[in-house]
Order: structure tokens, then sequence, then C-alpha cells
């Protein structure tokens, strides 16, 4: 008999199978709890202040770990990533640092941020013309005219 | 008794709110995005909705890791946006609506769902931008609004069935409200997009497609993937298509008709896509 498959493992292994992606889930919000901590903290304008008067102190009263210290000195993302931080607590440290999220993605693909604009707006040219730009329905079409 | 009026999805990337606040509506990058709002402000202007249930993710501005609901609903007199540390600016509050809240609570409840309920919670950009986008030029929001928080930066995150069944069960809540409310159903963020790890930049018009084909006549066909499986198609952030999905099941089982539909690559790192659905 064909052995049933087990979606549920199937589910889990796919989050470490996609290539060029850590889908970010209990291992990795487990190992990046502290250095996430410190970057929610920096929705409040005070933190940031206190973190760019004292880094080593601020990193260290959120118990960051060796490797995020390391990684969170060196203004090194993917190693911030892979130290388990979240992108979307990592971007408000990175909005400290100046770099919104086209300098992070030209960091993390090893491209300039120009080449990483590029690249995005090479995408344009899949985009099929009949899936591109603005369709109006039938109701929309008779408001536009009335 | 109380009428849904239609749903309003739409990509919500803080760029736009620079955007906005610079005012480069016009310009070459973003008029093409801008573009599709004259569509949905004059559907709003004739739908004349006094509510929005709005389904959108929270992007570590109220929730943090030490706490994460998967559905969590919003029973607060009023909601405030706040510093989401990026400079941007800080938007508008809203009013609540509490007893539609409650209302929709027990409701949910009833059906199983066994959701997170919030008196007070900050809401971000994922609700402020597409209210920005909706209604540009007023002074207080002209809805009141009823928030629906869904977990997209955690997994496991819901799968897309239970969102869909989610939204299901809001929109009957809806529906059995007695009061004579105006109801915009609205589902934030999307459509393919990633911002972390090598694959950054990644986007998928063919998957978008795939969405917005479906969304008006048979949004059942979305959930045929697993969340992970999404996040494969559309990419880590791409997932933020569950609130479009549990938006859509509100609206119910009928097809409906598209009024309106934009979709344009990139905005920010982001394929951007703007759609108004209404009953039939």
């Amino acid at each position: 008999m064909a052995p049933v498959p087990n979606t549920q493992a199937d589910r889990r292994a796919l989050r470490r199978a996609i290539p060029g992606t850590a889908l970010f889930d209990g291992e990795l919000a487990q190992r990046g709890f502290a250095l996430n901590a410190m970057c929610y903290s920096f929705n409040d304008a005070a933190n940031r202040a206190a973190f760019l008067a004292d880094e080593e102190g601020y990193c260290r009263s959120f118990g960051l770990g060796s490797e995020q210290r390391a990684a969170v000195a060196a203004r090194d993302v993917p190693a911030m990533l892979a130290a388990g931080g979240n992108v979307y607590y990592l971007a408000k440290l990175a909005g400290i640092f100046g770099l919104n999220v086209q300098d992070l993605g030209a960091l993390q693909t090893g491209r300039s941020v120009a080449d990483f604009k590029a690249m995005l707006l090479a995408a344009r040219s899949g985009v099929d013309p009949a899936l591109g730009g603005l369709h109006l329905g039938l109701a929309a079409r008779r408001r536009e005219h009335a | 008794m109380a009428d849904i009026v239609g749903g309003y999805f739409t990509s919500h990337v803080p760029a736009i709110g620079g955007a906005i606040q610079r005012g480069e509506q016009e310009a070459d990058y973003w008029k093409p995005f801008f573009d599709g709002f004259p569509p949905v402000r004059r559907w709003l202007a004739d739908a004349a909705p006094d509510v929005a249930v709005v389904f959108y993710n929270d992007h570590g501005l109220n929730f943090f890791l030490d706490a994460m609901p998967t559905f969590a609903v919003g029973a607060a007199a009023a909601y405030h946006n706040a510093d989401e540390g990026w400079g941007l600016p800080v938007y508008k509050s809203f009013t609540g609506h509490p007893n539609l809240s409650w209302h929709l609570i027990e409701a949910l409840v009833e059906a199983e769902f066994d959701i997170t309920t919030c008196q007070k919670m900050q809401v971000d950009h994922a609700l402020s931008i597409p209210f920005e986008l909706a209604w540009p030029d007023v002074e207080a929001w002209p809805v009141k609004l009823v928030p629906v928080a869904i977990n997209t930066v955690q997994f496991p995150l819901p799968s897309p069935p239970r969102c869909l069944a989610l939204g299901r069960a809001v929109g009957a809540a809806l529906r059995s409200w007695p009061g004579t409310e105006r109801i915009v159903v609205m589902g934030t963020g999307g459509l393919s997009h990633q911002l972390e790890g090598s694959r950054a930049g990644f986007i998928n018009p063919d998957y978008d497609r795939f969405c917005l084909d479906h969304l008006a006549a048979d949004p059942a066909a979305l959930t045929a993937h697993s969340a992970e499986e999404v996040a494969e198609l559309a990419g880590t952030q791409g997932v933020e298509i569950l609130n479009w999905i549990a938006a859509r099941g509100a609206l119910g089982d009928a097809p409906l008709a598209m009024v309106m539909r934009n979709y344009h690559v990139p905005i920010s790192n982001t394929a951007a896509a703007t759609v108004v659905l209404e009953p039939a």
C-alpha cells in the first residue's frame, strides 16, 4: 500500500525548500526573539535615539546574542536574517541606518541598488497587456461616460 | 438590515504613503498605480458606505512575537496610527463601531473561530494607506472601522481555506446585523512580492493573474494552495493575499461583478493591484 503523504511534514519542509527563502516560523522566531524585540522597540523615536547614542549598551539591554550583535554592528542584513531577524521588524532598524526595502533587497541579492531597481522594472516586461494596467467593468465604463 | 455594498482591495506598500506625502501621484513612476483610484473613488461615492470591515495584516506596530494572534478582531471606539519607525507621517485616526465589532465577535466565536479580541489596538499603514488612496482629501474618514487582523508574519499562517471560511463567517454576521449600515469590505496587501532572502525582489505576474482572474467568480480556486505554497508562488510577503481571500469570503458565495482592476509592476518591491467588486 502506498504511504499516505504527511502534508504537515511536507509543509514544514517546504518552509526551507523555497530557493533563496527561509519562511519565518517557530524555529526562526525563537532564535530571533531578542533581536526582533529590539527592532520592535524602534517604533518609539526615543528608543531610536537611545540606540544611536549607545548602540552597544542598547543591544546589551535587549540581550542580543553574539551572532546578532555582530550582525547589527556590521550592518549585515543577511546575517541578521540568519540570526532569526524578521524583515518586518528589521525594517525599523534599517530605517535608522537610512536604508529602505530596496536597499535591503540590493544587500541581500549582492546587487547595486540601481541594479536591484532595474531588475524590478524588468519584471514589467513579463506582464501581459491583458493583465497590466487599468481595466474597467461594464458598470464603471457606464459611470465614466455618464 | 445591513447592506454589503461591495469589496475594495488594494496593495498597501508603505512607499505609497511616501509618494502621497511628496505629491508624486502624477510622476512617471507612480502614475500607473494612482490612475487606478479615480474609478475607486467614484464607486465609493455612489455606494456611499458608512462602515468598512477591513482584513489586513499588522507589520510590527501593534503585535509583536510575544503574543501573535492568528485572527484578531478590533472592538475599540477609536483606532490610532503611530510612528512605525521609518519616518512615514502618522496618519489620521479611525472611529470604531464597537457594537458591530462585538456582534462579529459573538458570531465568530459561535461559529467556532477562536479569535483574539482587541479593545485597544494601533493600526498601521496596511489600514491607513488604502484609506488615504480611497478618500484623499477628507478631514475625517467617512466610514467607521471594524478591523480584522490576520497573521502573515509568523508561520504557521492560517490556511487559505480557513481565511476564506473566516471571511464567510464575517459576511454571515454582517448580513444578520439588524442595523441599516452600508458596509464596504476591504482586503489589503499583496500582490506578489518578497522582501527578504536572496530571492528578494521576486515578482510573479502569472500567480497574480491567477488570483485576479478568480477573485470575482471563483475565490475557492485561491484556496487550492497551502500558505507555504502561496509563499513560494507569491513571495514571502505575497502571502498577504490571505487578506484578500478573507475579504472575498465576506462578500458571499455568489459570483461578483468586477467594477475595476488595476495591475502595475513594480511599486517599490511589489506587484501592485487594486480591485473593486460589487454584487452582480
